[in-house]
């Protein structure tokens, strides 16, 4: 039995970007072989999570049938969090209770099941438990995987790795370094189960309606990072993350749990998740070196997407919608090489990029290119600043027998005196240019 | 093949859950009496122990059903049986009965129970009995309820009420066999209590036929082999556990179990996950779907609790947990606990206990 | 010779965990595999094909997604797979569910005649054990359970001879082919599927069964309405009224907390005590 013949394509991992790689090129007639390290899809992916419409229906149009989606997003919270305050603003609005809905929140683990059903509905063959050890090469082209299994060699036109933020297979084929502490955030989730009547009740939300909350400030005791809250069915997900190389520099030694737990009790948030039963608990890495941190992505016979790639929007903490499209992309790039009978070379999958670079991916990485380093060399960003703008609301916001006038010129003084005028010039004209 | 009158339904589309007249009936509490070279497994002395009060709550007549060889102490198993709670005992004497096989006793049991109907049939949940349970109701085309943790009588309907762990053991569930019988049941060895025995207690016996001859019998028992006794793990029976959970995180670290265990004379248990790793011996497995114990004194080391684990140790006198974790389940129905890191504790306990006992020993002597 | 397997998917137990508030099994996120006692079976009938040449088939009777579980046994060597599915089948308790696989079982022997049948010794979610006695029953099989070896076998004779475990020992039984054998764990080691094992397995189709491909001829002897016993209550385990003494070692030294157990456990158990000493004596 010769099961070792060509595949068109073989796909590396069987995530969001894998998935999307999978179904596209499956869909479109072309034999794939994707092969998932984990004992079933979604095994080695985290919970709770956040589902970008946009991105899944253009691969899958009709997603909303029988995808497992938890509630769809109508109102967003940005908390700015000093130890016992925040300062936020909220963006609710009835338009995200029009259908089709923008955003989810979804269960991973059921979701990457879905999604991976659909991929073998779409004519892949998936196979899981299978590690890929090796890419086998001729010369410089990859035409093959290496498998830990017995006769584990197999071959393809193309293999695209969508192997997540830890692959080892393009560093061991030299495709690119090591993964620098640096261009990595460590995050840390738990999810509470709490009943659906409750979550509606303090959330202000009813039936399938959900809310997110996005913090920053002190909470990341002083690291470059953000807290999240999201809302399920009948739990909640919570969650703080920060860059890796800010765990190992940080003076307090604090572990990340310490952080989530330290999050858990801050007045503002201690209240919303009273009562819930904290159920799962897992830590994962996400890419977040941004623009500057992405390797080459595509080369004779090979290509990268997801996490692998580091397609990660840290600033707008957007991944998964990173992660489809680029497997969009690749795929449809591998699509439209087959069709031409061209083959998948280096100068071919060039293509790629190209569509990289003209998508919202790059144009979105490029745009926050200075981001990561401006916040990792500037943590007042995170510690002196939210507390200024705490203590600024604070004034305004007490009513005692302080005139306004008086009250404005204090809040000057103490961003002043905090800062230096220079300072905050500065810190403005950084801002500026991160976001630009 | 074959097969008993089945249950009188009524016609119609829903699910059956009336008795009918003729099942109503059925009168009697059995319990099989399983016995090997010349010995009666405790489980079915507990099991008459369990039989009594059911009977008692029915109005009903106890009774022990035993099967075997004409050269084998079938009337002293019944005399036994007597003391432990039975009214009567029904006996099957054949050579074809000598040694369990299931085709004879599949008979056996099943023509005892079409000719004198009881309505609960009691099994111990052993390699015999789970094997004679089986093939006994698919005969007789009624419901078993398996590895009972728990058997009651309903007020309402007179049934018997199965209660036993289920989803591996996360929750407990309740199963009645409402329009059948006769109800049947099997109980792990050790988790109903030894009844104590009242000598002076008598009962009548009766004889049947099996009406099979050797020549008509397919599968043949050619030897039996014994294990050897020595090193054998004598969990259910033991006064003293020490077990060990994946808390204790690697292999090596049972041998700080082991310590302990010698030091209290006492044998070494272990939980599911840990026998599936092959950390341990299978045999050492507490637990639903390994041994039921009753010691004295039961030391849980790295063990979360799960009810898997818990219907397998929880009727120990005196509960010892030690976990990392004090949201773990195991506190929820230990005597003691101690939160602590299991391979810190355990050579405290140990030392603690060593110099303790050796302290009274010496007193004693 | 043609053996045909007995599986079921069953979740992990190992991950099952219970819903805080609502007392539900939380069923996401616990993967699904093949029940692990059925994996011993599976093997021993793929070592009797190894040695004797035909064809091993295996069956299912489960919701859609047991087709994986069907595609596992295939990557390890199995030939055939049936998933026996319909939601007529539902609710079935071990009565029905032996029906159901008996009648498949006697519809897969009128394509091929069948030698011998395995089933696993239990599942991990039912423990039962009765559905492998209960399926030979049906079919007239001679019923062999917690096989620790299989001796010999003698396809010209029709005989196979096996070594089964009781209380306290072995039995050595010999009987006719076709029988039933539910193997004992840790008998054997199933082998690791190859990698064109595996591929072969995803692109395999598995045979899809309703009720009447599967040969069921009275209905009423199927799902919830041929199961004899009812689930009248589930709950969860209830927690001791008098809550446990609690020590910390964060609290007090390693010395102390054991010290004062045993002192506490000695006060309230003086027995306990003497017979630790006497067993120590002794």
């Amino acid at each position: 039995m010769n099961v070792n013949k060509q595949f068109d394509a073989i796909v590396v991992g069987a995530g969001p970007s894998g998935n999307a790689a999978a179904y596209t090129m499956a869909k479109a007639g072309l034999k794939v072989l994707q092969i998932e390290r984990g004992e079933y899809p979604g095994s080695k992916n985290v919970q709770g999570a956040i589902l970008y419409a946009d991105a899944l229906e253009r691969i899958i149009p009709d997603f909303r049938d029988d995808a497992p989606l938890e509630r769809h997003i109508i109102e967003q919270r940005m908390w700015v969090l000093d130890d016992a305050s925040f300062v936020g603003s909220h963006f609710r609005s009835e338009d995200y209770n029009k259908p089709p809905y923008n955003r989810y929140t979804i269960i991973r683990a059921q979701f990457d099941k879905w999604f991976s059903s659909k991929v073998r509905e779409a004519g892949a063959l998936l196979i899981c438990e299978t590690t890929v050890q090796s890419l086998i090469m001729d010369g410089d082209k990859v035409v093959g995987v290496r498998c830990d299994r017995e006769a584990g060699d197999v071959f393809a036109d193309v293999v695209i790795l969508a192997d997540g933020v830890n692959s080892t297979l393009a560093r061991k084929a030299g495709f690119h370094g090591e993964v620098k502490a640096g261009n990595v955030a460590l995050a840390v989730k738990e999810i509470h189960f709490m009943p659906e009547e409750l979550i509606q009740q303090r959330f202000n939300i009813k039936d399938d309606e959900g809310v997110v909350i996005e913090m920053v400030g002190k909470i990341t005791d002083g690291m470059m990072g953000t807290g999240f809250l999201y809302t399920n069915k009948d739990s909640i997900t919570l969650g703080i993350g920060c860059m890796l190389s800010d765990f190992k520099h940080n003076e307090n030694k604090t572990a990340p749990y310490q952080l989530l737990e330290n999050m858990k009790r801050h007045p503002s948030i201690a209240p919303l998740i009273q009562g819930g039963e904290m159920k799962e608990y897992c830590a994962h890495l996400i890419p977040e070196g941004g623009f500057f941190a992405i390797p080459k992505v595509y080369g004779d016979g090979w290509m990268i997407v997801g996490d692998s790639g580091g397609f990660v929007n840290a600033v707008h903490r957007e991944g998964s919608n990173l992660a489809m499209t680029t497997g969009r992309l690749a795929a449809e790039t591998v699509i439209a090489a087959k069709a031409a009978s061209k083959p998948l070379n280096a100068s071919t999958l060039k293509a790629y990029q190209k569509a990289l670079d003209e998508s919202f991916v790059m144009k979105d990485l490029k745009k926050y290119r200075d981001m990561p380093r401006v916040f990792h060399e500037n943590p007042q960003f995170f510690t002196t600043y939210p507390e200024l703008l705490n203590k600024a609301a604070r004034t305004m916001v007490t009513v005692d027998n302080v005139d306004k006038k008086t009250k404005e010129r204090e809040i000057f003084s103490s961003f002043r005196t905090a800062r230096s005028f220079t300072g905050l010039v500065g810190d403005a004209v950084k801002l500026w240019r991160a976001f630009r | 093949m074959s097969e008993a009158k089945p249950a009188l339904k009524p016609a119609g589309r829903g699910r059956n859950l009336e008795l009918s007249e003729e099942l109503k009936a059925y009168k009697g509490v059995w319990v099989f009496i399983e016995h090997e070279r010349g010995h009666v497994h405790s489980v079915s002395w507990e099991l008459l122990g369990e039989g009594r009060k059911l009977a008692d709550q029915l109005g009903s007549p106890l009774c022990g059903v035993v099967l075997g060889g004409p050269d084998e102490p079938l009337d002293a198993f019944a005399r036994e049986a007597f003391t432990f709670g039975a009214d009567h005992v029904y006996i099957m004497r054949d050579p074809v009965l000598n040694g369990y096989r299931n085709e004879p006793f599949t008979k056996g049991l099943t023509d005892l129970v079409n000719k004198y109907k009881p309505e609960i049939v009691l099994l111990g949940a052993t390699s015999q009995g789970r094997d004679l349970a089986g093939s006994v109701a698919t005969t007789l085309l009624t419901g078993l309820t398996a590895d009972c943790t728990e058997l009651a009588i309903d007020p309402n309907t007179r049934a018997l009420a199965a209660t036993r762990p289920t989803f591996g053991g996360s929750l407990l569930c309740t199963i009645m066999t409402l329009a059948y019988r006769p109800q049947m049941a099997t109980v792990r060895p050790r988790v109903m209590a030894m009844p104590r025995a009242d000598e002076t207690r008598v009962g009548t016996t009766s004889e049947d036929t099996l009406g099979l001859i050797e020549t008509g019998i397919v599968t043949k028992l050619l030897d039996f082999i014994a294990d050897a006794n020595s090193n054998r793990i004598n969990l259910p029976y033991a006064d003293v556990i020490v077990s060990g959970g994946k808390g204790l995180k690697n292999p090596d670290n049972f041998k700080l179990v082991f310590d302990l265990a010698r030091v209290l004379g006492g044998e070494v248990g272990a939980t599911r996950p840990c026998v599936q790793a092959g950390w341990v011996e299978a045999d050492r497995q507490v637990g639903q779907t390994g041994k039921t114990v009753r010691p004295k004194l039961y030391i849980a080391a790295g063990i979360s609790g799960a009810i898997q684990h818990r219907v397998g140790m929880e009727a120990s006198d005196v509960i010892v947990a030690i976990n990392t974790d004090p949201n773990a389940p195991i506190f929820d129905f230990a005597h003691y606990g101690i939160v602590g890191n299991a391979m810190q504790v355990l050579p405290a306990l140990t030392q603690a206990f060593q110099a303790h006992l050796a302290q009274r020993v010496r007193k004693v002597a | 010779m043609h053996i045909v397997v007995c599986i079921k998917q069953v979740p992990d137990s190992a991950q099952i965990r219970v819903h805080p508030v609502t007392n539900t099994i939380m069923r996401q996120g616990v993967p699904a595999i093949v029940n692990p006692y059925d994996l011993f079976s599976l093997e021993e009938a793929l070592r009797l094909k190894d040695q004797f040449g035909g064809k091993v088939t295996v069956l299912c009777m489960g919701p859609p997604q047991a087709e994986e579980a069907l595609r596992k046994c295939i990557s390890f060597g199995a030939d055939d797979a049936i998933l026996v599915t319909d939601r007529a089948f539902a609710g079935a308790d071990t009565l029905a569910t032996s029906y159901a696989l008996a009648s498949a079982i006697r519809k897969i022997g009128s394509e091929q005649k069948v030698d011998m049948v395995f089933t696993g010794k239990q599942t991990i979610d039912g423990d039962t054990a009765q559905v492998g006695p209960g399926i030979a029953k049906r079919l007239g099989l001679q019923l062999l359970t917690y096989v620790s070896r299989i001796v010999e076998t003698d396809l010209e004779k029709g005989t196979i001879t096996v070594e089964r475990r009781g209380e306290g020992g072995v039995q050595v039984l010999r009987t006719a082919l076709p029988c039933l054998i539910t193997m004992l764990e840790n008998t054997n080691e199933m082998r690791f599927a190859s990698l064109p094992m595996m591929i072969h397995a995803a692109a395999c189709q598995v045979r899809k069964w309703n009720k009447d491909d599967a040969g069921i001829e009275d209905v009423t002897k199927i799902g919830l309405k041929g199961s004899p016993t009812v689930v009248s209550r589930v709950f969860g385990p209830t927690p001791r009224a008098q809550k446990a003494e609690m020590m910390t070692v964060e609290s007090s030294s390693l010395r102390d907390i054991s010290l004062n157990l045993l002192q506490s456990i000695f006060t309230v158990h003086p027995t306990l005590e003497q017979d630790l000493v006497d067993k120590l004596s002794a």
